[in-house]
């Protein structure tokens, strides 16, 4: 229904940009090949997973193996060792930059990501950027956006990116607004899973059992408490906006492909980025695309897009694993493991696995099933 | 210069920040030694060559091929590849067909004409004014050992001879193996391509008295590498009506085509030779030849696929069973039980097999006889002694193949060749060098494995089953040109960095640079560098590499 809302003018004015798909419900079911909408690379040694390949057509490359690509977040940033939000970052505004000709501003909320690239007045950022409050990022993006259209800039494209504390929480009040407005925005969230750079508290995308400086892991429900929390990728989905998808640091041609389609879509686009935090998970820092690899194959991150409120693709598991896999190379939920451990709560997270597999046709066929998880 | 309250850095960029100083480990790019480099006996740069296979350059790949082995096509058939049973990508799916590759290239070249690199051209060789060193080298036998040794000789400046009793050159490769596994024109054609190295080839020239031999021709070194022509046999008694061949004399023979052999065969052994006879024979006409081995399967010398293409041909084995005599049309077998360290126990019970004629396939040795009396040269249990340069105790006389002990191959021989080349190189005054230093293992622990796609191995084409029991076509096909380069393309490029750009990719402080064709300092450069100014040392690109190529190593603080 709030298709009907959507401002003409800005579909029309969209030139080479693929208009907001209007057609609500049509564009395939859950279950679709992981690769549709992206071309797979015939087998080339590494096929589609690596960044590059020497072997790959140019076209086929993605925008990290161009030498000449923008590095929006420039080296020098103040960045922990293997931060996957810097990474993320990169990956993202890197690629919507392609997409939208370099014409691009980025508005950032408070955070880590703020932080360590802007120490006033210096800045790692080699795009138009602006940052004011922690709580209000979506709707000064609105503002830009509504300024572009005012100068006729219908070529600009707007991202306004949090942390997980920044949209989950706090932003969340100015993100609904700009979903249910339809604004042409595009709202790109790192989630770390806490707010990290106050000290790692809880933020209501922190998942049970965490250990944080506000949910220590002590007493009979150690950690972040189950059935608390937000699933903003479905809260986004929920305002039918013309698109959703989920990503990871961990597959980087998915993530590219997602962004540059919002980016050139209109209207309000929600990616969700999983960004690991060596810090505040307590993973070796060589380990941040490790482990956001195992949160997708667990399915403890489902990874897909939706269309206008409905899911239209997933990206399905590759390697199934077990969430001990995925958890135990993390130092906040060590208190798990070990003798006598709590392996009553790891089978709790198991089964919000496996409830994540069933929900979104994570796995196929040959994949197996849950139970022979870890086979390969 | 003033600045603002509690402002304390001037406006710029982070550039100015070197975080490179937070590191406590540095990654760096290293070269690791593939699994299959490292066991293939002729000390191919496997990897290196399905590399520059991959992008399909293929003359550069045979190029880097013949660097050490200047005979593909002929390889790429009757090598037992231990490079595969080494390869990483066993524990993925299954092995590159990395010789089927080899034989693609071998192949490609000898239909394009390629020619082998000049004398004076080798990449370890001498740096020497001109090209000819004014030094001669005898050669004694033209089998692959022979020939790789003069090869490497010839490209190294030196005037080769190489001698060898038959009329044809090649050795066991041309008067053993039959050719439904390699055909003769294949192995013809690439000994060929050595004689505008100036390799002179003299045929027909029985070398009996080696000390003489190098005297008259004022040979300054000698390659002994005869090989083990003598067939070992065993007293069988046998009646009259009963006839006894060995294999050596049988597969000649069938090459010539001279031969009548009856219907019934049964051939004695359980080496690749008697693989190789029996399968001769069943083309021969042979009804069904019956293969006699004293042990099990388990135990059996011959490779497993020797064995299997001989049963698909309809050869059977009699397993655990010895002969105890042959008389008139039948053969007496003793069962056998094995024992302890697996050796065959007779247990006197005996059973009969009807049989024309008995091959035996015992195996073979060396006729030394031309060494013997030459001070210094010194045999063991049938073998000649070498050093690790290859040579024998006598100065100026190395050895190398069937002569002396170790795994009996033609890859093992044209490995001793070339390092022998290299070791007469070196006392005739060419550039001593001291050997390349070995890379560290890449081993499978190295690879980051996700990143490799699924990808099943290729098959080879096969001969059909009926015609492969009449003719003496070759049994494997080649790859086409699609399908050896996506074979060539399943190499995982162990240690060794393929341009996949992960490393540019992932550093979360753009801290690779991405040479992507710069000209620092001569050629384009491809692969990367790490931007120490920035990098603070995470090790996300070390983890990430698919291929093992990066190393985090301790700073020093
Ligand atoms: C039936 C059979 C099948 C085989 N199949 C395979 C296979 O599939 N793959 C594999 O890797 N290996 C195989 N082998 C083993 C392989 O052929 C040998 O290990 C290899 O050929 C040894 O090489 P070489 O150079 O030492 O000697 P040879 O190949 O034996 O060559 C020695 C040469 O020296 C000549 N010669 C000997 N004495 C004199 C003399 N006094 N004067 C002049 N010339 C002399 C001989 O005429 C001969 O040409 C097979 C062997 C046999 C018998
Ligand atoms: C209104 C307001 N409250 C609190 C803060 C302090 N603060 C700065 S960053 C931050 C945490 C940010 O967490 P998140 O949005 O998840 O981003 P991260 O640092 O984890 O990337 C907080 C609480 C602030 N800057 N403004
Ligand atoms: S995958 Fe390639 S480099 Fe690795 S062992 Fe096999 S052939 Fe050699
Ligand atoms: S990923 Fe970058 S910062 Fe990390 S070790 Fe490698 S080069 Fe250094
Ligand atoms: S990650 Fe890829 S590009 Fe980097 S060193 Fe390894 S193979 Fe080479
Ligand atoms: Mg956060």
């Amino acid at each position: 229904m709030r298709r009907d809302l959507l401002p003409t003018d800005a579909v029309a004015a969209g030139g080479t940009p693929e208009a907001a798909d209007t057609g609500a419900g049509t564009s395939g079911a859950i279950g679709d090949d992981p690769g549709a909408g992206r071309q797979r690379l015939r087998f080339y040694q590494v096929g589609s997973f690596a960044v590059g390949n020497r072997l790959a057509d140019p076209s086929q490359r993605t925008v990290q193996s161009d030498a000449t690509r923008s590095n929006s977040l420039d080296s020098g940033h103040r960045a922990c060792q293997g931060c996957g939000e810097a990474l993320g970052a990169r990956y993202a505004l890197d690629a919507a930059m392609r997409a939208a000709g370099g014409q691009l501003v980025a508005v950032n909320a408070t955070g880590c990501l703020e932080v360590f690239s802007t120490p006033y007045p210096e800045t790692s950022w080699r795009i138009a950027w602006l940052h004011s409050l922690f709580a209000n990022a979506p709707a000064v993006a609105t503002g830009v956006a509504a300024a572009m259209r005012v100068k006729g800039r219908s070529d600009v494209r707007v991202v306004a990116q949090a942390g997980d504390g920044g949209t989950v929480d706090i932003g969340f009040g100015c993100l609904s607004g700009m979903f249910e407005r339809n604004d042409d925005v595009l709202f790109i969230c790192y989630d770390n899973e806490a707010y990290m750079n106050t000290g790692v508290q809880r933020s209501g995308a922190t998942p049970s059992a965490a250990r944080t400086a506000t949910t220590e892991a002590i007493g009979p429900d150690p950690g972040a408490p189950f059935g608390q929390g937000k699933d903003l990728p479905r809260l986004a989905m929920a305002h039918g906006i013309p698109y959703v998808a989920t990503a990871t640091v961990a597959d980087l041609h998915d993530l590219e492909d997602k962004i540059e389609r919002a980016t050139l879509m209109r209207g309000a686009r929600y990616v969700h980025v999983l960004v690991p935090c060596p810090l505040g998970w307590g993973t070796a820092s060589a380990d941040t695309i490790a482990v956001a690899r195992l949160a997708t194959q667990t399915g403890l991150f489902p990874v897909y897009e939706a269309k206008n409120g409905s899911v239209t693709s997933v990206s399905k598991i590759r390697r199934v694993q077990p969430v001990e896999a995925y958890l135990g190379m993390q130092k906040r939920f060590a208190h798990l493991f070990g003798t006598p451990g709590r392996p009553d709560i790891v089978a709790r997270i198991q089964a919000i696995a496996d409830d994540s597999i069933a929900r979104f046709g994570l796995l196929d066929s040959h994949a197996g099933e849950p139970a022979e998880r870890g086979a390969r | 210069m003033e600045r603002p309250f509690a402002i304390t850095l001037d406006v710029g960029s982070s550039r100015a920040n070197h975080t490179g100083s937070w590191r406590v480990e540095r990654p760096v790019y290293l070269d690791y030694l593939p699994p299959c480099n490292d066991a293939c006996p002729a000390g191919e740069n496997t990897q290196r060559w399905l590399y520059l296979a991959e992008s399909g350059s293929y003359e550069a790949a045979w190029r880097a091929l013949v660097e050490d082995n200047p005979f593909p096509a002929t390889m790429g058939r009757v090598c037992f590849h231990p490079c595969e049973t080494a390869c990483n990508r066993v524990k993925v799916d299954e092995a590159v067909g990395i010789n089927a590759v080899e034989r693609f290239l071998g192949d490609v070249a000898l239909d394009k004409g390629w020619e082998l690199p000049r004398p004076g051209s080798a990449a370890d060789g001498p740096a020497r004014p001109g090209t000819a060193s004014g030094r001669r080298v005898l050669v004694v036998g033209a089998g692959p050992g022979g020939l790789s040794a003069a090869y490497h000789l010839a490209r190294r400046g030196h005037q080769v001879v190489v001698a060898d009793a038959n009329a044809e050159a090649g050795g066991m490769m041309r008067y053993g193996i039959p050719a439904y596994r390699l055909p003769r024109e294949v192995l013809a054609a690439e000994i060929d391509r050595l004689r505008p190295l100036g390799v002179e080839l003299q045929l027909g020239h029985v070398v009996r008295d080696l000390a003489a031999e190098r005297r008259d021709g004022a040979y300054d070194a000698v390659y002994l590498g005869v090989g083990a022509q003598l067939a070992r046999r065993t007293d069988i008694p046998a009646g009259d009506s009963g006839r006894v061949l060995d294999a050596l004399s049988l597969l000649r023979a069938a090459g010539d085509g001279s031969i009548e052999l009856g219907r019934r065969v049964a051939v004695y052994g359980g080496g690749d030779t008697a693989m190789d006879v029996a399968r001769t024979a069943r083309r021969l006409g042979a009804t069904d030849p019956v293969i006699v081995y004293r042990r099990t399967r388990d135990v059996m010398p011959a490779h497993d696929e020797e064995l299997d293409g001989a049963i698909a041909e309809g050869i059977t084995v009699r397993w655990l069973s010895t002969i105890d005599r042959f008389e008139g049309g039948k053969l007496v077998l003793e069962r056998m039980t094995l024992g302890p360290d697996n050796k065959p126990v007779p247990t006197g019970e005996l059973e009969e097999l009807e049989a024309d004629t008995l091959v035996l396939a015992l195996g073979e040795s060396a006729d030394l006889s031309l060494v013997e009396g030459l001070d210094g040269v010194q045999v063991h249990d049938g073998s000649v002694l070498v050093d690790a340069s290859m040579m024998t105790g006598a100065a100026g006389i190395f050895a190398g193949g069937d002569v002396i002990a170790g795994s009996r191959t033609v890859t093992d021989a044209i490995g001793h060749g070339k390092a022998a080349a290299r070791g007469i190189d070196a006392v005739l005054g060419g550039e001593v060098r001291a050997p390349a230093t070995r890379h560290e293992l890449a081993s499978f622990e190295r690879l980051n494995t996700w990143y490799y796609d699924d990808a099943p191995r290729t098959i080879r084409p096969e001969l059909d089953r009926i015609r492969r029991q009449s003719s003496f076509d070759e049994v494997f096909g080649s790859l086409d040109e699609t399908n050896a380069l996506f074979e060539a393309r399943r190499c995982l490029s162990c240690g060794n960095c393929f341009e996949c750009d992960n490393c540019y990719g992932v550093c979360p402080d753009n801290a690779v640079i991405k040479l992507d064709g710069a000209q620092l300092d001569g050629p384009p450069q491809r692969r990367y560098v790490v931007d120490y100014d920035f990098c603070k040392g995470c090790g996300i690109c070390a983890a990430e590499c698919p291929c093992g190529a990066i190393e985090m190593i301790p700073e020093l603080i």
